[in-house]
Parts: C-alpha cells; sequence; structure tokens
C-alpha cells in the first residue's frame, strides 16, 4: 500500500493529498494543468518537501513530518522518469543506463539485458542521447529509471513533450514495462486517453485535491467524475478479451461481462485482454431493439442514473448487467424517450468510434486483481503488500 | 635562442601551469559559492576575487609583499612551518601569477556552472547518487568546457603577468625573471634590443597558442556535451 497524506502550499497553490494507492500496477494521477500533479510526485520523490502529513511506500516512511523522518531524494529508492528525458549529455545511452545501476543497492530484480529488451535499446547503447529521437530518448530515460532497481516509479508525463507518432511508438513499451517489471507506477498524466490504456488505479487531482481514488472503470463509470475528465474524453472502460478476428472486413471481436463489441482489427491472439474506453459521447441510446441501422454493437440494459449537465446535454449511466456504459445525449432526447431510472434501453456503440487511440493492452485479466477497492484501509496484521 | 630567452621561456611555463593548477580548486569553490550558495558576504567575495581586474597590479604585488613577505605574520608562518619563502623565489612568482589570473578563471567557471541544468542533477539524485556524488558524476563534467577554456585563460594571463610579480617576487634572473620581466630588463640593457625584439616574439606565439587552444578545446568539449 502506498499512503500519501500530505499537504503543502505552493504559491497559489494549495495541496491537500489525501490517497492509499495499491503496491501493484499502475496508479494514474489525473487532473488538469496546475491541479498539482508534479507537485505531488515530487513530494513523493523527496523533490517537493511537504508541510505536514506523512509518505509512505509500502513499509518504508518516506516523509512524516510528526517523527521528522524525511529520507533524502537518493535513499528512497524510487525511479523517475520526467517528462523531459533529462538524459546525461556526457554519458552514452549504455553509461546512462549504469549510472542508476551502478548505485542500486540491495538485490538486482530488474535486470541489463531484460530492460535493453523491453526497451529495445540494443542498437542504441553506443549513442549519445543529443543524437536520440525525442521516443528513443525516453526509452533510454525509463530504462535508466527501471535499472536503478526501484520500488516505485514515478513517471511525470513521460509522453507529454513527444508528438503523436512519438508517443504511439513509447506508449507499448510503457504499457509492456508494467506487465513486465512487477514494479508500482505513478503516472502522471492529463491525458485521459494515456490513463485508461495504461492505468489500473485512477486517482482525480483538481485544485490541489485528490478528489477521486478508485479502480479505474469504476472511477470512469460514475458520472460526477465527467465534468473533471472533460466532456469529449468522459466515459466508460470495459475490460475484454479478443474473441476472434474477421480478416475480410478487418474487424475483431471482443467479449466482455455483458456481451461482445466489434472493433476494427487489433493485432492480438485470441484470449488476449484488451481495455476498450468507450467515450460517453459515442454512445446513443433506443428504447427498442434497433434494426435497420449500420451499428452492430448493440447491448441492452436498464438506466441506472441521469445527471443533467450544463447546457443540452444529459449523462445517462445504463447498467448492461455486471457493466455500466454510460451514454452523453441531450436533455431534450432523454425527455422525448421518457427516459427515468429503471428504463430499458438498448445501446449503441459505433466500432468507427473504437479506434486504435481507446483500445489498449490490458496489463492483466481482470479476473486475476482482487475484487475490493484498492483505497480500503489495509487490515491489520495483513500481509504486506509491498514488494 | 640563447640562454635568456630559453631560460625566461621554460621559468614562464613552469610558472603558468603552476599558478593555473594552484587555482584551478579554489576557482571552482569560489564559483560554485558565487552560483549556488547564499552566503551572506557574496557581493563582497565576488568584489574581492574580481579586484585584480580592476587595480594596478602593482597594488596586488605591494598587497601581497605586506601580508606574505617574511616579516608579515603570515609569511613568517609559512617560512617557520613549512619552509616556504614566497618573495625572491620561482613560489612567489607562482603566488602572484595566480591572484592575478584568479578572476579570469572564477569568471569561466562560474559562467559553465550557471549553465549547468539542475534538471539534471535532480534526476542524478533519483538515481541513487548523494549531493558530493552528483557534483563529481554530472555537476563537474558539465562544467568542463568552462573549466578548461578557463584553465586557459588563466595560463596564458599568468605567462604576462609583470606588476605584480616584479612588485612581490622581484626580477631575479632564473629564479623570478619570466618573459615579460626578461622583456623589460632587455630593454633597460644597452644592446638588449635583438634579445627583447626575440622575447616579444615569442610572448605573442605563446599567447596567439594558448588562445587558439582555449577555444579549440572549448569547441571539442562542447560538442561532447552536444551543444553547437
Amino acid at each position: 500500500m502506498i499512503e500519501l497524506n500530505f499537504g503543502k502550499k505552493l504559491g497559489a497553490l494549495n495541496l491537500q493529498v489525501d490517497v492509499a494507492l495499491p503496491s501493484r500496477g499502475v496508479s494514474a494521477l489525473f487532473g488538469r494543468s496546475g491541479a498539482g500533479k508534479s507537485s505531488l510526485i515530487n513530494a513523493v520523490a523527496g523533490i517537493v518537501k511537504p508541510d505536514h502529513g506523512r509518505i509512505r511506500v509500502g513499509e518504508r516512511v518516506f516523509y512524516d513530518r510528526d517523527s521528522g523522518t524525511d529520507l533524502a531524494i537518493e535513499a528512497r529508492g524510487i525511479g523517475y522518469v520526467f517528462q523531459d528525458a533529462r538524459l546525461f549529455p556526457h554519458l552514452s545511452v549504455a553509461g546512462n543506463l549504469r549510472y542508476g545501476l551502478k548505485r542500486a543497492r540491495g538485490t538486482h530484480a530488474v535486470g541489463w539485458d531484460s530492460v535493453v529488451e523491453v526497451l529495445g535499446l540494443e542498437h542504441l547503447l553506443d549513442r549519445r542521447p543529443w543524437n536520440l529521437s525525442g521516443g528513443e530518448r525516453q526509452r533510454v530515460a525509463i530504462g535508466r529509471a527501471l535499472l536503478r532497481q526501484p520500488t516505485l516509479l514515478l513517471m511525470d508525463e513521460p509522453l507529454a513533450s513527444l508528438d503523436a507518432p512519438r508517443k504511439a511508438e513509447v506508449l507499448p513499451y510503457i504499457e509492456r514495462l508494467a506487465r513486465e517489471f512487477a514494479l508500482p507506477v505513478l503516472y502522471v498524466s492529463h491525458s485521459i486517453e494515456e490513463v485508461t490504456r495504461l492505468a489500473d488505479h485512477l486517482v482525480i487531482l483538481s485544485e490541489g485535491r485528490t478528489v477521486a481514488s478508485g479502480e479505474l472503470s469504476d472511477i470512469m463509470s460514475r458520472p460526477e467524475h465527467a465534468p473533471l475528465i472533460g466532456r469529449y474524453e468522459a466515459g466508460s472502460v470495459l475490460d475484454c478479451t479478443v474473441l476472434q478476428h474477421n480478416d475480410d472486413y478487418a474487424l475483431t471481436t471482443l467479449r466482455f461481462a455483458d456481451g461482445q463489441l466489434r472493433v476494427p482489427r487489433i493485432d492480438l491472439d485470441p484470449g488476449a485482454p484488451v481495455r476498450v474506453r468507450i467515450r460517453a459521447r459515442d454512445v446513443a441510446l433506443a428504447l427498442s431493439r434497433p434494426m435497420d441501422v449500420s451499428i452492430v454493437n448493440k447491448l441492452p440494459g436498464r438506466v441506472q442514473q441521469i445527471t443533467p449537465r450544463d447546457g443540452p446535454y444529459a449523462d445517462v449511466t445504463v447498467d448492461l448487467g455486471s457493466r455500466t456504459l454510460r451514454a452523453l445525449i441531450t436533455r431534450e432526447s432523454c425527455d422525448r424517450l421518457g427516459l427515468q431510472p429503471g428504463t430499458a434501453v438498448w445501446t449503441m456503440v459505433k466500432s468507427v468510434a473504437l479506434d486504435s487511440r481507446s483500445v489498449g493492452f490490458s496489463r492483466r485479466p481482470r479476473s486475476a486483481s482482487p475484487a475490493q477497492g484498492p483505497d480500503l484501509p489495509q487490515k491489520p496484521g495483513a500481509p504486506a503488500e509491498a514488494d | 635562442m640563447g640562454g635568456i630567452e630559453w631560460d625566461a621561456l621554460l621559468l614562464s611555463l613552469k610558472v603558468g601551469a603552476a599558478s593555473t593548477a594552484l587555482c584551478l580548486p579554489f576557482a571552482i569553490g569560489v564559483a560554485w559559492l558565487l552560483s549556488r550558495s547564499r552566503l551572506p558576504g557574496r557581493a563582497l567575495l565576488d568584489g574581492i576575487v574580481h579586484a585584480p581586474l580592476v587595480l594596478p597590479p602593482v597594488v596586488i604585488g605591494y598587497l601581497l609583499l605586506i601580508s606574505l613577505g617574511t616579516r608579515a605574520p603570515l609569511g613568517a608562518w609559512l617560512k617557520s612551518t613549512f619552509g616556504i619563502q614566497l618573495i625572491f623565489t620561482t613560489e612567489g612568482v607562482v603566488v602572484a601569477a595566480a591572484v592575478m589570473a584568479f578572476p579570469l578563471m572564477v569568471r569561466a567557471i562560474r559562467l559553465s556552472l550557471d549553465s549547468v541544468d539542475r534538471g539534471l542533477e535532480l534526476a542524478a539524485r533519483t538515481l541513487g547518487a548523494s549531493r558530493l556524488d552528483v557534483l563529481f558524476s554530472v555537476t563537474l563534467p558539465l562544467m568542463l568546457p568552462g573549466i578548461l577554456s578557463g584553465a586557459m585563460m588563466a595560463f596564458a594571463a599568468s605567462l604576462g603577468e609583470f606588476g605584480a610579480t616584479i612588485t612581490f617576487a622581484s626580477n631575479i634572473e632564473g629564479e623570478t625573471r619570466t618573459l615579460p620581466l626578461a622583456i623589460y630588463t632587455a630593454t633597460q640593457t644597452p644592446d638588449g634590443d635583438a634579445i627583447a625584439l626575440r622575447l616579444v616574439g615569442l610572448s605573442m606565439a605563446l599567447a596567439v597558442a594558448a588562445i587558439t587552444l582555449s577555444e579549440w578545446l572549448h569547441r571539442r568539449t562542447q560538442r561532447w556535451l552536444g551543444r553547437h
């Protein structure tokens, strides 16, 4: 368990953090710029000193105002990937990778060969940092942080300074590293696309406060968080597995708890876990089973909740059985259809809306993850989750 | 070239190298204090360090004489404890040249320290390096262009030091008579013009070589760091 409970005043920003994060998987820290995301992870790293409170990662207390504990940055055993890779220009790529490795204490759980292989660094080792592309630089920075043998990996918008093609190049490496190296990752981002592709746990930060924390699909499915996520991007996240491919039409069928989804072809073997983000604005509703429409993704359910929004919009949460799907429709449609909690509806999602940007690898099958909310307080005497 | 020219040249090179080496650790330390510390007397330190640039060299020489001469407390202590006598000796020339060249070296090193990206130092600490470790493994290597060009500047300036040297260490052949002092002596000697001219040529060649080497080293190390 990673316990972050501290406050810090930084100019106009009043950072008030109170969350517990699981000690496995990727926890995303999401918020607009200026929400205090970077200050938060800098406090975890030891770069920013809190005014009061406590920071604990597993068994190790990094900061505790009451007991006077404040570990030095280098003593915290964290890996930090900065937005601007910050590679040492006087060292080669191999020299950069070795920098943290040489200084790592304890057992070396992360091996040189596996880092070089997973991040595809073999052909870069002799190069100097200034000869690398932005994406390559960020991959080296990630490898360097991993080889430092961290107990926690901090990533501060590692893709934000890259253009779209470079982002697409680096993202799969980050997806892989979370799977390959059993290591908690705290990932700062203001891109909901990155967050849904990478994260298991989501923390939303708004004006310095942690306003929501929980399992990603759970947090995403709650309409009250939509304003924080943004009207355009807000939606539902479904964990699916690949069922089959239709090569003639370049389509893939996915299966999830409540049915199937047809999406543009994904290059993964049947059985592979994938995560699909369905934006609420891409979901339409009908009172009866829609016939004679181009849309193939039609799933029955019942209206669970209707949340009116500013202007013409209403956010409708539909219970599909075990999962929920959110639809952003107009209030006018809502009234015309007479929607109310309990109304039986059909949800429709265009396959075209589920492009590669909204479909990502899932790190592990959902069934393997504990069902309990990760931010429940740890029971005394329960086995430590850290390490 | 005769014995006079050789002696003066060798002595000058020796003094230049020794005074550069003497300056270097102090210059790095002072540059650090001026650039990174919140020392209360920073402005004063800045002023003292840069004084030799604006004071007449003879004033510096005289100040050295009254503080490090054999009868001055500090000079007496040096002599009794380490057996070092500065006046009338090569060591004295080195000290005089070092004091005069010091501000030049501090300026170059301080500029390079100011340009070191603090983000890289923080990154090094997240990778497990202590503050001291960061200094040697990141900060100093990144300062290398400034350190090298500062050292070359100090070396070149030491070769040309005259006023403080002649005031403090006097003009003794083979002991304190560096190139500029040898030129001065030659001009004061009847029929010394030929020697003086040869020494002047030598001085100019040395200065040009030092500046060229300094520029080249700077470019080389900047490129090594990926800067253009």
